[in-house]
């Protein structure tokens, strides 16, 4: 009775358009914005943010990313992890090369420049297709972060091949480096969540978006009706790439710290970031949130449970979790290929009929 | 004869038996692949789990032994005995035929007529699972694997060469071998699939599901049959992977290796995976002798991809893959 349509008049195209026309829906996203931006850091400490807030935000960006490749323009991509290496190794060259500059335009501009070269990764997707696209990513993957451990001039020379991220403030407070507060990192990856997440919205709900679904579903027929197959596959690429590479500036940046590019942007992680989409849903924002959400929970949650309240050792909750994650990998695709969003979907459908049953 | 061109020989000779150990793991994939249209991420799990499921017979493990110790909090690791080989291979031949059943009535059946992507991800969800089913069934810890392969460098090509060419080429005996098992692999797998009546039902379900049906085959049971046939040849590659390096989690990583030689051979060929194989390695060993030096070594973790990523933007469907033909 309390999700309806009913009695909301729409006076104004701009109105009828909005992306979310029921007066709850709206509502509901105005809360959970205040209650992130205005209530949460203040209650927030070191352990929630490194261990669960930081990693979500920054893999619900990489999984918006991803469901742009994967979920709306049907392109799959398995090079996610090496993309993130692009956006992480920019940003670092970019803060030691302009060190006055103010370092969330580095991120901004880490992106670009991941953008670009997933254009240049993306160019073969124009003749190859499905699983032998999926492959030729890993081409990407594999090769990207060789490159990143043999060329020197990407870690600076150093003798270790680590990079780490040199202190930068804004608005006089430090938000990468070792001093960073709680909040502040956290407040810098909600900033940029939320702004992608609506960029995200707006672009798969205007022209450019139905252009990618079109490739999706079919994309010689998509081809007959106009649809450009170069324009729509490379955008897909490039805007994908952008926000993977911003997700892994700020992995780097603000979560991480210092980073050692084969076992922090390796095959894992693309497999990872993949398993998040699948699980909260193929071409879904939503579904971006709730997959990161509950692949970051999830291994907090069962080595509290497991080691923490039962004593086991380490070893087996990770091999439990290992299998946890493949049998639900499965029971999503056997139960409910469109996943978590869907369940929502779902969900929403029933509660506007609610208390009715039909 | 020049140095470099000496070394090269070796480096090419080499690069062939390890284009053969590819081989053998992508021959797994282009079965699954032509009986049921999957392509099977978890072949490369399923030769990790074969090979420790043979080591772990063979020293009589207690399987799940951490997990029972943690729980109960007993001791056990070991039942006492010692399988020989030949009754090893034979048990896991069983445990893997177990294991296609339930595969495929636990997971594919339910996911007849998805579409590639989905079984793909599903195959992935399955490598995970596997994965960690087999580290909590027999532990996660490097083992040694000894069938009683020979290993080792083989003294008489040493010989011959230095005779020859005044420079000892180092072939290891346990790739000669696994030549030779690779060879006779497919070779039965060819005439089993020729001249054979399961044989032809499994090639009748690779080109049209629905009309094998009509005909009177059982998908079901071509499907536990192709599985199974799989699973031994996961159980040969991981056998001869784990006797060369141990067994271990990177066993399972050979299956990313196989991709670029099925890219390369196309999806649906049995002599493409051999060729496609043998094409990988030789590239690989001799692109990283030539020009690993110049730029920094370590090539080999990439240049398989690249090499099949070039080769597929001109041929779409590989090698001797069949021609891609999409229909709106």
């Amino acid at each position: 009775m309390f999700y309806r349509e009913a009695g909301d008049f729409k006076t104004s195209y701009q109105d009828d358009n909005q992306t979310f026309p029921i007066k709850f829906d709206r509502y509901r996203y105005y809360f959970v914005l205040f209650v992130a931006f205005a209530i949460i850091p203040f209650m927030i400490n070191d352990y929630w943010v490194n261990a669960v807030f930081l990693p979500f935000l920054i893999y619900t960006i990489a999984a918006i990313g991803l469901n742009i490749l994967t979920g709306y323009c049907g392109q799959v991509s398995l090079g996610t992890g090496g993309f993130m290496a692009v956006g992480a190794y920019a940003v670092y060259k970019l803060m030691t090369l302009f060190p006055e500059v103010n370092v969330l335009i580095h991120i901004v501009l880490a992106g670009v420049v991941t953008a670009g070269v997933g254009v240049l990764f993306g160019l073969p997707s124009l003749r190859i297709k499905g699983f032998y696209l999926a492959v030729a990513t890993l081409a990407a993957q594999f090769f990207l972060v060789w490159m990143f451990n043999r060329v020197p001039w990407f870690y600076n020379y150093s003798a270790s091949g680590q990079i780490s991220a040199p202190e930068r403030t804004f608005l006089g407070e430090v938000i990468t480096g070792p001093e960073t507060e709680a909040w502040a990192a956290y407040l810098v990856c909600l900033v940029f969540v939320t702004l992608s997440a609506i960029l995200a919205r707006n672009l798969t709900r205007g022209s450019l978006g139905r252009k990618w679904m079109a490739i999706r579903d079919m994309d010689i027929a998509a081809e007959i009706i106009g649809v450009n197959p170069l324009g729509a596959k490379l955008s897909a690429f490039a805007i994908s790439s952008f926000f993977v590479g911003v997700s892994g500036a700020l992995f780097f940046a603000v979560y991480l710290g210092a980073v050692e590019v084969g076992e922090v942007f390796g095959i894992n992680k693309s497999f990872l970031v993949l398993f998040m989409i699948i699980i909260g849903g193929l071409g879904s924002i939503f579904g971006s949130f709730a997959g990161a959400a509950f692949l970051v929970l999830l291994p907090v949650f069962l080595k509290n449970v497991l080691v923490g309240g039962l004593g086991w050792p380490t070893d087996l909750a990770a091999h439990l979790e290992f299998m946890i994650v493949g049998g639900l990998i499965i029971v999503f695709l056997i139960a409910e290929p469109h996943g978590l969003a869907q369940l929502w979907r779902v969900t929403k459908e029933k509660l506007r009929l609610w208390p009715f049953p039909h | 004869m020049p140095d470099q061109l000496i070394y090269a020989m070796e480096v090419f000779l080499n690069g062939l038996m390890a284009g053969v150990l590819y081989a053998l793991v992508a021959l797994g994939f282009v079965l699954i692949y032509k009986a049921s249209g999957i392509f099977n991420y978890a072949q490369g799990v399923m030769a990790l789990f074969s090979a420790m499921t043979l080591v772990g017979l063979m020293e009589g493990q207690v399987p799940f032994s951490h997990l029972i110790n943690a729980i109960l909090g007993t001791q056990v690791h070991h039942f006492g005995w010692h399988l020989p080989a030949v009754l090893g291979i034979l048990l896991t031949m069983a445990v893997m035929v177990a294991l296609a059943w339930l595969v495929q009535v636990v997971i594919f059946r339910h996911l007849v007529n998805q579409e590639p992507i989905i079984l793909f991800m599903a195959t992935i969800g399955l490598a995970y699972f596997m994965e960690g089913f087999g580290d909590l069934m027999w532990g996660s810890e490097i083992k040694k694997l000894d069938v009683g392969l020979p290993q080792g460098i083989n003294l008489w090509i040493d010989e011959t060469t230095f005779n020859i060419f005044d420079y000892g080429f180092f072939i290891d005996n346990l790739d000669i071998v696994a030549t030779i098992i690779a060879a006779l692999l497919v070779g039965v797998l060819v005439a089993f699939s020729q001249y054979t009546k399961q044989g032809r039902a499994m090639r009748a379900v690779a080109d049209d599901h629905q009309a094998a049906l009509s005909v009177g085959v059982s998908l079901s049971f071509i499907w536990v049959m192709v599985w199974s046939v799989a699973g031994f040849v996961a159980l040969v590659a991981g056998v001869m992977w784990g006797t060369k390096s141990g067994v271990q989690f990177s066993l399972s990583l050979i299956a990313l290796k196989a991709l670029p030689v099925l890219m390369l051979g196309g999806f649906t060929s049995i002599p493409g995976a051999i060729v496609g194989g043998l094409i990988i390695g030789v590239g690989e060993k001799l692109f990283e002798f030539a020009i690993g030096p110049i730029i920094g070594g370590a090539t080999e973790n990439w240049f398989a991809y690249v090499l099949a990523l070039v080769f597929l933007v001109f041929r779409p469907q590989g090698l001797f893959g069949d021609k891609i033909i999409e229909r709106v």
